[in-house]
């Protein structure tokens, strides 16, 4: 049993079933958007009526959640492998946390603060 | 003390094969202070590469099956010299130290009931009255060995033995009473040498099958148990019985098991003929040992035997089918194909008899005591020195060992010595210190080496010590070859005395060791070629063209070798079993 | 042929070098690499590597031989010689002690780690643990690993983190012991590999599958280690 505090569950179970569930929103997230974009004749006031959608904003919530629990699982999973000594692993881990955390609370203004 | 460094324990086992693995297991549950010396890591020992199984009286296969049968096919194996009480120890305690290691977890083939399998090896009956071949071979698949050897590692990490791995023992310690307290050990890593002192010294070292050129033992069996008490002036029990098995494949010296036949596969000839019909019309094929390698010989000598070269034989297997090969025969598949490049599905295997176990070893106690003789022939004990398995002969294997006895042999001699050192050390048994002089002593043959200036190369000495003991030491012997060997041999052993390192770095010097191992070789060979030219009969794996008959009247005897004096004496043979009646010698037939 | 041969001798090398060596090679034998060495070794005594059984069952004669892990003594020269060169250097990942002798404490550590043994507390029967051979099969293509690292010295994710990651060789023995009807401890051993470094750093890389000499397949014992951990908290 190896023990860790920076990884985003404290299990390994956890990471992945992370890893493996934000996965799955990420491609239907992606599938829609590309099948909207190729079924719809773009403008400003389809585009702007779908993100005005609330079933949408909350898809896109979750996506952007989904997103910043992937990166995080991966990230961490990067610094780990290649930098081993620990300061600069933990710095380089709160600049990704905290990179991820601003695109959380940006995306969560962008959606409803329109 | 002397300028080394020096480490004590109450008990060591010098070898982590499958009887020092079991000793040590056994010694450390007992709460012992014990430590396992082995100069390879342990899974890496010779136990590792045996096939077939573990013969025991489980009655699985058969449920009426009984240890006496199992004991009087051993006792008619050996030729009736082996000791019938220790025979009867093995066979009958058998059964409990096999059922220990698979509740260690051993993962044994199955029946349909659940039961460990059983397959029939040779020489196997239901008795003296039932010549019916019986199933008494307990197996994983043909990786029994393997499973054995990992389990017995797996169990004394569980009961956290101490393990010394890759250090190389160089030479027994006695002190002025010519007891055992311990040996000089050489750290391969780093090559530092250290003094490590014990109550009790176990020898597991395994066999030497080096010392011929061709044998199905691995790189690192080189007899350093035997050397190392021949060289302290200890006697040695039979060595001139050497077992010769049947198939081993041809070229390379791997062995196949003989629980190949045991499934059904069988030996024919140039002519396609299943020649075994004639020399064993009952057993056939599952004759013992040497009644099959014999009969191999005597074929390629007569001219039939297979290939360009007329010098092997073949292992017909394909009409076992390829489901049954993959499911019992899977790793002889593999090595089949990897040595022979030969599918044994398709097409028969080359093998021929080739080098493979030493019956003969120090002499001992059922519970693994080494014994030594007075000037009277009477049995002396030798204090602090203890062996099992194949570096020891206690004996069950005489003249000729069964197969699926060695495994038997090291569970249940190694769990023994283990039990009965640690009732002496609870006895409080004590040695007496040994002085600087005499661990001085035992680290002679390492300053001699690391101090030679000039001499000879140890593979050139090595190699042709192993070509003479093939030519003059084989399956079938001459009294006027052998006194040509064995002069041959002394002009060997000054080389040996003579060789040289061009290497003498710390770190992990492979050359040094092999030097030190090149000793031991020669000390075995020796005693071999002593003991084989002195028994002047055939019996069991020792056939002589010169004297063809067994001669019970002067030879239903062990011999032993004494080395200071190069001589060999004899010892009785125990006919007196405790629970049974005697088993007394008859006509050997299959 | 050209053999070159990774050289470190800690007491005469500052650094570690590649000796190039000619050898005359006997016609019409497709000899082992193990063979290769022991021809090179009784020129020059000084080469250093392990070897013991020379049939490819105790697992000592692991090494990297023109850039793939492997045993030397089941690997013929047919297999592995490219353009008559053999490249021999030790298993890459593990400190060297000498030529092609590698420390393999870590590797050993590992396995130690995930508690090699049959653990069953009931008291053992008379005779025999019973067990289906349906039961026992699931053992096949675990148990018959020899220990010789070629798997886990092949395997980025242990290079990256030996210290944490338990590697193939383990975690296949790992499963062999998560598989054994006869053992009671699964929960405790799941226990023991619920963390993100254990089993997770597996990435399915699957050199070990490729380099295992005896044909097993750890990233499938892996990937069962995974469904029983998933099981177990879902």
């Amino acid at each position: 049993m190896v023990s860790s505090v920076t990884n985003l569950g404290r299990s390994g179970v956890y990471d992945w079933m992370v890893q493996r569930v934000s996965a799955y929103v990420l491609a239907l997230y992606t599938i829609f958007l590309l099948g909207f974009v190729l079924t719809t004749d773009i403008s400003y006031d389809t585009w702007s009526g779908l993100f005005g959608e609330t079933w949408f904003r909350i898809f896109s919530l979750m996506a952007l959640v989904a997103m910043g629990a992937h990166a995080w699982v991966g990230l961490w999973t990067v610094t780990t492998d290649y930098i081993k000594p620990t300061a600069p692993r933990f710095l380089v881990q709160a600049a990704c946390g905290a990179v991820m955390f601003v695109y959380v609370v940006w995306g969560v203004q962008i959606l409803w603060g329109l | 003390m002397a300028n080394i460094k020096t480490i004590s324990y109450d008990a060591i086992v010098i070898g982590g094969g499958g009887a020092g693995m079991r000793a040590a297991l056994q010694l450390t549950q007992s709460g012992v202070n014990t430590a396992c010396v082995t100069k390879v890591f342990p899974t890496r020992s010779h136990t590792v590469s045996a096939q077939g199984g573990i013969t025991c009286a489980i009655a699985s296969a058969d449920p009426n099956d009984d240890w006496r049968w199992h004991m009087y096919d051993t006792v008619k194996g050996s030729d009736y010299i082996a000791d019938q009480d220790a025979v009867e120890y093995m066979c009958s305690v058998g059964p409990q130290a096999v059922f220990e290691l698979e509740h260690m977890g051993l993962p044994f083939s199955r029946t349909e009931q659940g039961r460990i399998y059983q397959r029939p090896f040779g020489g196997q009956s239901k008795g003296p009255d039932d010549p019916t071949q019986a199933a008494r071979t307990c197996a994983a698949a043909d990786r029994t060995g393997h499973a054995l050897l990992h389990t017995l590692y797996q169990a004394n990490l569980k009961g956290g033995t101490t393990f010394l791995n890759e250090w190389y023992a160089v030479d027994l310690v006695k002190n002025s009473k010519n007891d055992v307290v311990g040996v000089v050990a050489i750290e391969i890593e780093t090559g530092e040498v250290a003094y490590i002192k014990s109550k009790a010294t176990v020898l597991a070292t395994g066999g030497a099958g080096r010392i011929y050129a061709s044998t199905t033992n691995a790189l690192i069996n080189t007899g350093d148990g035997i050397g190392m008490a021949l060289r302290a002036g200890f006697p040695m029990q039979d060595m001139e019985m050497w077992q010769f098995h049947p198939t081993g494949i041809y070229g390379a010296g791997t062995l196949v098991t003989e629980g190949c036949r045991g499934e059904g596969g069988y030996l024919i000839n140039s002519e396609g003929e299943r020649f075994m019909e004639r020399y064993a019309p009952n057993a056939k094929d599952l004759a013992g040992r040497d009644v099959v390698a014999r009969a191999m010989v005597v074929e390629i000598l007569e001219g039939r035997g297979c290939g360009p070269e007329k010098d092997h034989v073949l292992l017909k297997l394909d009409h076992l089918g390829e489901e049954t090969l993959n499911l019992r025969l899977p790793g002889i598949c593999e090595l089949s194909r990897t040595f022979a490049h030969v599918d044994p599905v398709k097409e028969p295997v080359p093998v021929v008899p080739t080098c493979h176990y030493m019956m003969g070893g120090i002499p001992t106690t059922v519970g693994g005591q080494a014994l030594s003789q007075d000037e009277n022939g009477k049995d002396v004990v030798i204090e602090g020195l203890f062996a099992c398995g194949e570096a020891a002969c206690v004996s069950v294997h005489g003249a000729n060992r069964l197969g699926g006895n060695s495994l038997l042999d090291l569970v249940v001699f190694g769990r023994a010595a283990g039990l009965y050192i640690e009732e002496r050390l609870r006895d409080g048994f004590e040695t007496t210190a040994a002085t600087d002089a005499e661990i001085e002593r035992s680290m002679a043959r390492l300053k001699r080496l690391n101090n030679a200036r000039e001499g000879e190369s140890v593979a050139e000495v090595r190699k042709d010590l192993q070509n003479c003991m093939q030519l003059y030491f084989g399956v079938f012997r001459d009294g006027d070859s052998m006194a040509e060997g064995l002069k041959k041999l002394d002009a060997i052993g000054e080389r040996v005395r003579n060789t040289r390192l061009t290497d003498t770095s710390q770190a992990f010097n492979t050359a040094r060791i092999e030097a030190l191992e090149l000793d031991n070789l020669y000390e075995v060979a020796y005693a071999t070629a002593i003991s084989a030219f002195e028994r002047k009969e055939s019996r069991g794996a020792h056939a002589r063209n010169d004297f063809t008959e067994r001669d019970d009247e002067n030879w239903l005897k062990h011999s032993v070798y004494f080395p200071l004096e190069k001589r060999l004496g004899k010892r009785d043979v125990n006919f007196a079993p405790k629970t049974v009646d005697t088993f007394q010698p008859k006509v050997r037939t299959y | 042929m050209l053999v070159s041969l990774y050289r470190y001798n800690p007491e005469t090398d500052n650094a570690p070098y590649m000796q190039d060596i000619e050898l005359d090679i006997p016609k019409g034998k497709d000899l082992m690499v193990l063979d290769i060495l022991n021809l090179l070794k009784e020129k020059d005594p000084s080469i250093a590597y392990r070897r013991s059984c020379r049939e490819g069952v105790c697992g000592s004669d692991g090494m990297n031989m023109n850039g793939k892990n492997g045993l030397g003594c089941i690997t013929p020269m047919s297999e592995v010689v490219k353009h008559d060169k053999l490249v021999l250097r030790p298993l890459p990942g593990l400190p060297v002690i000498r030529d092609l002798v590698v420390d393999m404490s870590i590797f050993y550590k590992q396995y130690e780690s995930i508690q090699p043994y049959l653990i069953n507390d009931e008291p053992a029967p008379a005779i025999e643990r019973l067990q289906s051979p349906e039961d026992r099969e699931k053992l096949d293509g675990l148990y018959e690993c020899i220990l010789c690292a070629c798997c886990s010295t092949a395997c980025p994710s242990f290079w990256w983190n030996p210290d944490k990651f338990v590697g193939p060789a383990g975690l296949l023995q790992a499963y062999r012991f998560l598989a054994d009807t006869r053992d009671t401890a699964q929960a405790e051993r799941l226990s023991n590999l619920d963390d993100p470094f254990s089993v997770f750093r597996c990435r399915g890389i699957m050199n070990c599958v490729s380099v295992c000499p005896k044909g097993l397949n750890p990233t499938r014992a892996i990937g069962h280690i995974r469904n029983l951990l998933l099981q177990r908290a879902t």
